[in-house]
């Protein structure tokens, strides 16, 4: 889940005084009676990579279709670069979109699919060409100019349909699931060509997806979005880390979600008594909550040590169980720990020593959870 | 080989029998030398050269070609309009009556449409001395009454199965709805529009029982020709005519059906040839 991306060093959402540079306000699409898109507030920055992420009906399409022009919004409002392009029809907006199947057009060459952009703005043939080429060069299709597209792979399809959508030099660029289609080892090669080429060009990038790796690794930020709204937006880390919500802490990776009564409720720490656990969390961050309220705690897999031999220290952030099951994946071992209370827990522990080297941990083992306070979250809603 | 190949080629023979011979024997009796239709009397091809000299079967031919072909493409510019508006413009105001009109004359018997085209054609020319009589005109437009309904369901389906993010796509890089439509949907339809042009030029080509019912004096196709001289007994140089038409469709559709499995077959090679190329 590492993210290729260097720290960012500039964090424009984190600076009041900075001008978003796509500006989503109060937006809602209604079809008939169901509502797609349910007053969705959100700023995008220049330069950045923001993907939203949902599954099928969560609203991220329609959110996507309506920045491109293809749908009207019921109600709200949409900004690009100060101008407001709400009623703006796409074939005016400064935006262009990948589309899931390419959309190449079938009864034109590479060349012709790239230029017909630049046509339509009556560009100069010359300079038509040169502009051409030099995407293609960029795509690392220029050998490839002259075929048409069903004499295509995939993943040059999916480079043509980039550079098609590149070349206009659009404010902002939409990508609908942009490497769905691709197997998984060109997938994660494209990704980082992905990044490169934003890099290089500074456009604008808002992708949607429902594969959460693939939005970890190309987003600055992410917006999570549910029932047609924006469930929570932050970083990768922030969002994997310190999820806002049950839903999100579900969405994104694996998690044990406990429920439980906040027993002890301190500016620096919070002490969960949970039943389903069988014992008491304690979480090394403050929660705005009512004493006595019913919160969940989420942990996540990786975060728990398992040991045979019972950890020192008091009784808190710490259960006793047995293994139900082992899944062995070459880089990590998968454990269903079964809890005294019934409750099964995931844990995941890297395969530091070689299988057959040591002593492993097998079923029916009697073991020890254990796990840092600065590990578990608490969530609210 | 077993009883059930047996059972298997025995059949086949008898569906092309049942298909062809009537075909077959029509051919070899338009090389009868008799003028007695049944009889054989010797090889000839003396009806042919009698078929070349009957003005009446050239003239109905030549006015029948013209028919068809005013029909087809009229009814395909129409057909294609109503197919675009059912399959592209979404839940408008009277789609399904457009959608019930447009497809009823494929189920309307014909002689129902025929009848009700002749009284309407009638009540015109009282009305507004439009058309004048019945002929050319009249046929051409009843024609096209029933054949714009199978262009339409074969433009309609073909654009149901037409990717809409291609259409999207070209409004998105910068072409307004009309030129989407002239650069990017008519050029991927076009095969089924010709194809739709095809059925209903051969639909207003064999069409008899409409146009009997809208013809005039001085106006007979040759569907009209052929059935009035049938009833007063066949003469063998309708079987040459028969012969000619068989003929050229069949060379027709032979080649072009040759060059449409030529292509399939050299795309099929690129599509493998690219998914072998794939990185």
């Amino acid at each position: 889940m590492a993210s290729p991306r260097p720290e960012q060093k500039n964090e424009p959402w984190k600076d009041p005084g900075a001008q978003p540079y796509v500006r989503l306000e109060k937006l809602t699409k209604r079809f008939g009676d169901f509502v797609a898109v349910d007053d969705v507030t959100l700023n995008i920055y220049r330069g950045e990579i923001f993907c939203l992420l949902g599954g099928s009906g969560s609203g991220k399409t329609t959110l996507l279709r309506m920045m491109a022009g293809f749908e009207r919004p019921s109600e709200g409002r949409i900004w690009i670069d100060g101008a407001d392009v709400t009623a703006t029809p796409p074939y005016e907006r400064p935006v262009n979109m990948m589309f899931q199947s390419y959309a190449l057009f079938p009864h034109m060459s590479v060349q012709k699919n790239v230029a017909f952009g630049l046509r339509q703005d009556k560009v100069a043939a010359g300079e038509i060409d040169q502009r051409v080429t030099d995407i293609l060069k960029l795509v690392r299709m220029e050998q490839f100019a002259k075929r048409m597209p069903h004499q295509l792979s995939g993943g040059q399809r999916q480079r043509v349909a980039l550079a098609r959508a590149l070349v206009k030099r659009p404010k902002l660029l939409l990508l609908d699931e942009p490497l769905a289609a691709l197997d998984r080892k060109l997938r994660e090669h494209t990704q980082f060509e992905l990044l490169n080429i934003q890099e290089k060009l500074g456009v604008t990038f808002v992708v949607v997806t429902h594969d959460q790796e693939e939005a970890m690794t190309l987003a600055t930020r992410i917006g999570v979005m549910n029932h047609g709204g924006i469930a929570q937006i932050g970083t990768a880390s922030d969002i994997y880390e310190y999820p806002g919500s049950r839903f999100v802490a579900d969405f994104i990776g694996s998690v044990n979600m406990f429920e439980g009564r906040l027993v002890e409720d301190e500016p620096d720490y919070v002490r969960v008594a949970s039943d389903e656990l069988g014992g008491t969390f304690h979480v090394g961050h403050g929660v705005s909550a009512a004493p006595d309220a019913t919160v969940w705690v989420a942990l996540r897999p990786e975060k728990i040590v398992l040991s045979r031999e019972r950890p020192d220290g008091d009784g808190d952030n710490r259960v006793e169980g047995v293994v139900a099951e082992v899944a062995y994946r070459g880089d990590q071992s998968i454990y269903l720990v079964k809890l005294a209370t019934g409750r099964q827990m995931r844990v995941t522990q890297p395969n530091t020593l070689r299988t057959g080297t040591g002593e492993r941990i097998r079923w029916d083992d009697r073991v020890w959870l254990s796990w840092d306070s600065s590990s578990p979250v608490v969530v609210t809603q | 080989m077993n009883r059930r190949s047996h059972f298997v080629t025995a059949m086949m023979v008898a569906g092309f029998l049942f298909l062809y011979l009537p075909i077959v024997l029509m051919i070899a009796f338009s090389f009868n030398e008799s003028r007695l239709v049944t009889v054989w009397g010797g090889f000839s091809t003396k009806w042919y050269g009698e078929l070349f000299r009957n003005q009446q079967i050239l003239g109905a031919a030549w006015l029948s070609f013209k028919i068809a072909a005013m029909n087809a493409t009229g009814a395909t510019v129409l057909g294609t309009l109503a197919g675009l508006a059912l399959a592209r413009f979404g839940h408008f105001c009277g789609r399904p009556l457009l959608t019930g009109l447009a497809t009823a004359p494929l189920v309307m018997p014909e002689v129902i449409t025929g009848l009700s085209l002749l009284l309407l054609f009638v009540a015109m020319e009282q009305a507004i001395g439009w058309p004048e009589g019945r002929g050319i005109t009249t046929i051409t437009i009843a024609h096209m009454t029933f054949s714009m309904a199978y262009v339409t369901v074969v433009v309609q389906s073909r654009l149901a199965t037409l990717d809409e993010s291609l259409e999207e796509a070209a409004m998105d890089l910068g072409a307004r709805p009309a030129k989407v439509f002239f650069l990017i949907t008519l050029p991927i339809i076009l095969p089924a529009i010709l194809a739709g042009w095809l059925l209903a030029f051969t639909l207003s080509w064999d069409d008899l029982v409409i146009t009997s019912f809208v013809t005039g004096p001085g106006s007979s196709t040759l569907p009209v020709v052929i059935f009035s001289k049938v009833r007063l007994g066949v003469s063998p140089d309708i079987n040459a005519l028969a012969t000619l038409l068989v003929l050229a469709v069949a060379t027709f559709t032979t080649v072009f059906g040759l060059y449409m499995i030529r292509q399939q077959k050299r795309r099929d090679l690129e599509v493998q040839r690219a998914i072998a190329a794939n990185e």
